[in-house]
């Protein structure tokens, strides 16, 4: 059901995706599975964040946070019980990749959660998945009961003296869930309304105990940089970029799809190679490069080597890997405003600057799309997005801010072209309360 | 209340996986499963949970209201949702959304007439290099087209009948 791989991958962590029954304990353990962990059994916990640090792996679920350094900031001589979460919840639009991580390779996961377990010393763990993955959570439940069965999980794993339990929990449909803080309240069987910070979660997570919090991604690669070596799997990316990650490439390419690469993959040869150029033969007009609270880049700027110091450099971000691809037909207008829509949907209306900023934004960006805007809407769609810049409670403000700041400044001809004749001067301010 | 054994059975398992005095935790997935088998979350349910978990009826209420996929309405015995976000609007998602509207003479969170098919247009649903998607109750459907839509609707209507 999924696409084919590609020669120019790397394949670490998608390794075992082709293989039958890639999902069973069986295949797992016939392809180093739990290797690693049995490693860490035998390692310290410093050796293990060691390892982690020299590894230069960095966070998968969109802030790119260094992992090594995160478990480092987990007191370890602090008596309350810790716990290992994980980030499941993948609905960044433009990201579809760690279903494909628990749909085909399961026992990578717990793995990866062992390992955590065993570096911070904690007896439980909870894998959040968003709630419209059933049937992951029913895939993740039966690997869970196979780990159990082969003495993976549970008591005295594999006479190591450690506990571990590990569970499943299903989310119900909600984007700000996926924030760390968030995701915690919500796994308490709150709202997902963020938590002041600090305190970060690795001091006062989930019931108010040290938490490792990681992407899926994150936890998926720790046990093959015990396997291979923190150096060796460093050397796999560049500098202070470490590895190999997935990008989920969607949008107008002929071979849309999840690919893994090393970090530094140039983008140019990401879109023409690996995901055969542009379907129908059209022109690159822009991607959006790493979900949809990425800024956009314009086709000309879509050539440099993919790892988290480009983007930066580019003004944008990995975040979570989408990449979303579109041809010179490609309405932007229409693109800003439905990602406007999803922001302002999934806003938690906590923090005044993001619930108002995103609706206003929403109906803004609507009556540019249908044609009635006016033209000082285009600097107050700019103007506005910026205002809400580092003024909200959680990043979700900025994640609907930044992208719109991106299509106003690198297609403000496309907005241009859209007020066509009926332009309204706008006088004063005011005149934005006569918004539909 | 009683549910099907195997909903209990889910139900008291989910309910195992906190520590003590966390049960309030067991709130959202206890939910999730109850509603599947009710078709939408009744105030003899929220009440029902709320016993279970230890926590107050309106404890519950407060997290229906604020999740998407918790429904206080009964939706059709197959919720279809149709993603628009972008990637599939790049593919045509938008359009398929129009069709199922038009086709099924129903909006945004609304139900046939005879309960059989509800439809919400949904946000980036995780398909998004496969795109467009519609996701029928918890089924995907990947690349989908009208055609695909129009046999995936027939099919459920043909089902009942
Ligand atoms: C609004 C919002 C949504 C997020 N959604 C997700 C998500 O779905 N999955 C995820 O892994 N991280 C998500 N994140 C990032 C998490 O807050 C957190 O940084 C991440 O899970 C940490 O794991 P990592 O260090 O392995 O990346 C989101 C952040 C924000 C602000
Ligand atoms: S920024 Fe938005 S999502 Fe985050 S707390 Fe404020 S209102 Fe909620
Ligand atoms: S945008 Fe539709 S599945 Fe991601």
């Amino acid at each position: 059901m999924f696409n084919e791989p590609h020669p120019d991958e790397v394949k670490v962590i998608t390794k075992r995706f082709g293989l039958p029954n890639s999902a069973s304990i069986d295949t797992y353990l016939a392809h180093e599975g739990y290797v690693a962990f049995m490693k860490a059994i035998e390692m310290t916990p410093e050796q293990i964040i060691d390892e982690l640090k020299l590894s230069n792996l960095r966070g998968r679920g969109g802030a790119g946070f260094p992992t090594g350094l995160k478990w480092s900031f987990i007191p370890r001589d602090n008596p309350k019980p810790k716990y290992v979460v994980v980030n499941a919840d993948e609905s960044e639009p433009g990201t579809c990749k760690d279903r494909l991580l628990i749909q085909n390779d399961p026992h990578q996961l717990i793995e990866g959660c062992l390992i955590a377990a065993r570096t911070i010393g904690c007896k439980a763990g909870y894998i959040y998945i968003r709630g419209e993955y059933r049937y992951l959570i029913d895939i993740m439940d039966k690997a869970l009961a196979e780990a159990y069965a082969h003495g993976y999980l549970g008591k005295n794993i594999k006479g190591s003296g450690i506990d571990f339990d590990l569970y499943t929990h299903s989310g119900a449909g909600a984007y700000e869930c996926g924030e760390e803080s968030a995701l915690l309240e919500s796994l308490e069987g709150k709202r997902g309304v963020p938590r002041i910070r600090p305190p970060f979660p690795a001091v006062s997570g989930l019931y108010a105990s040290p938490t490792v919090l990681n992407n899926v991604e994150t936890f998926a690669t720790v046990p093959a940089v015990l396997r291979m070596g923190g150096q060796a799997y460093a050397d796999l990316g560049t500098p202070k970029n470490g590895g190999t990650r997935m990008l989920c490439v969607s949008g107008h390419v002929n071979r849309p799809g999840v690919y893994e690469v090393p970090l530094g993959f140039p983008m140019q040869k990401m879109i023409y190679e690996v995901c055969g150029g542009i379907r129908g033969g059209k022109k690159l007009k822009a991607v959006i490069p790493g979900g949809s609270s990425s800024p956009v880049l314009r086709a000309d700027e879509c050539d440099f080597p993919m790892d988290y110091d480009n983007y930066a450099r580019m003004k944008t971000m990995a975040g979570s890997g989408g990449m979303m691809v579109m041809d010179e037909d490609t309405d932007i207008v229409k693109v800003a405003l439905r990602t406007m829509r999803f922001y302002a949907h999934e806003s938690c209306g906590w923090c005044i600057p993001c619930r108002e900023g995103t609706t206003w934004l929403r109906k803004i960006l609507t009556r540019m799309d249908e044609g009635t805007g006016r033209r000082a809407d285009i600097d107050l769609i700019h103007e506005l997005a910026k205002n809400m810049l580092g003024r909200t409670f959680c990043p979700l403000g900025d994640a609907a801010a930044m992208p719109t700041i991106g299509f106003v400044e690198k297609f403000r001809e496309e907005f241009e072209a859209r007020l066509r004749e009926n332009v309204v001067p706008v006088t004063s301010p005011d005149q934005l309360i006569a918004i539909r | 209340m009683t549910f099907t054994p195997e909903t209990e059975k889910r139900l008291q398992d989910i309910w195992a996986r906190y520590p003590q005095g966390r049960k309030r935790s067991a709130v959202i997935p206890m939910l999730m499963y109850a509603q599947d088998e009710l078709g939408m979350v009744t105030q003899e349910l929220v009440a029902e949970v709320a016993q279970r978990c230890e926590v107050s009826p309106l404890q519950v209420e407060e997290v229906v209201g604020y999740y998407s996929m918790l429904n206080k309405q009964k939706m059709g015995k197959h919720h279809v949702q149709v993603c628009t976000n972008i990637a599939c609007l790049l593919m045509g998602g938008e359009e398929l959304w129009q069709h199922t509207t038009k086709r099924l003479g129903i909006g945004h969170k609304q139900v046939t007439a005879d309960g059989l098919i509800s439809l919400e247009e949904v946000e980036c649903a995780g398909a998004c290099s496969w795109a467009p998607c519609v996701v029928d109750g918890y089924e995907y459907h990947h690349h989908m087209t009208i055609e695909k839509l129009d046999q995936l609707l027939d099919s459920i209507q043909k089902k009942v009948q």
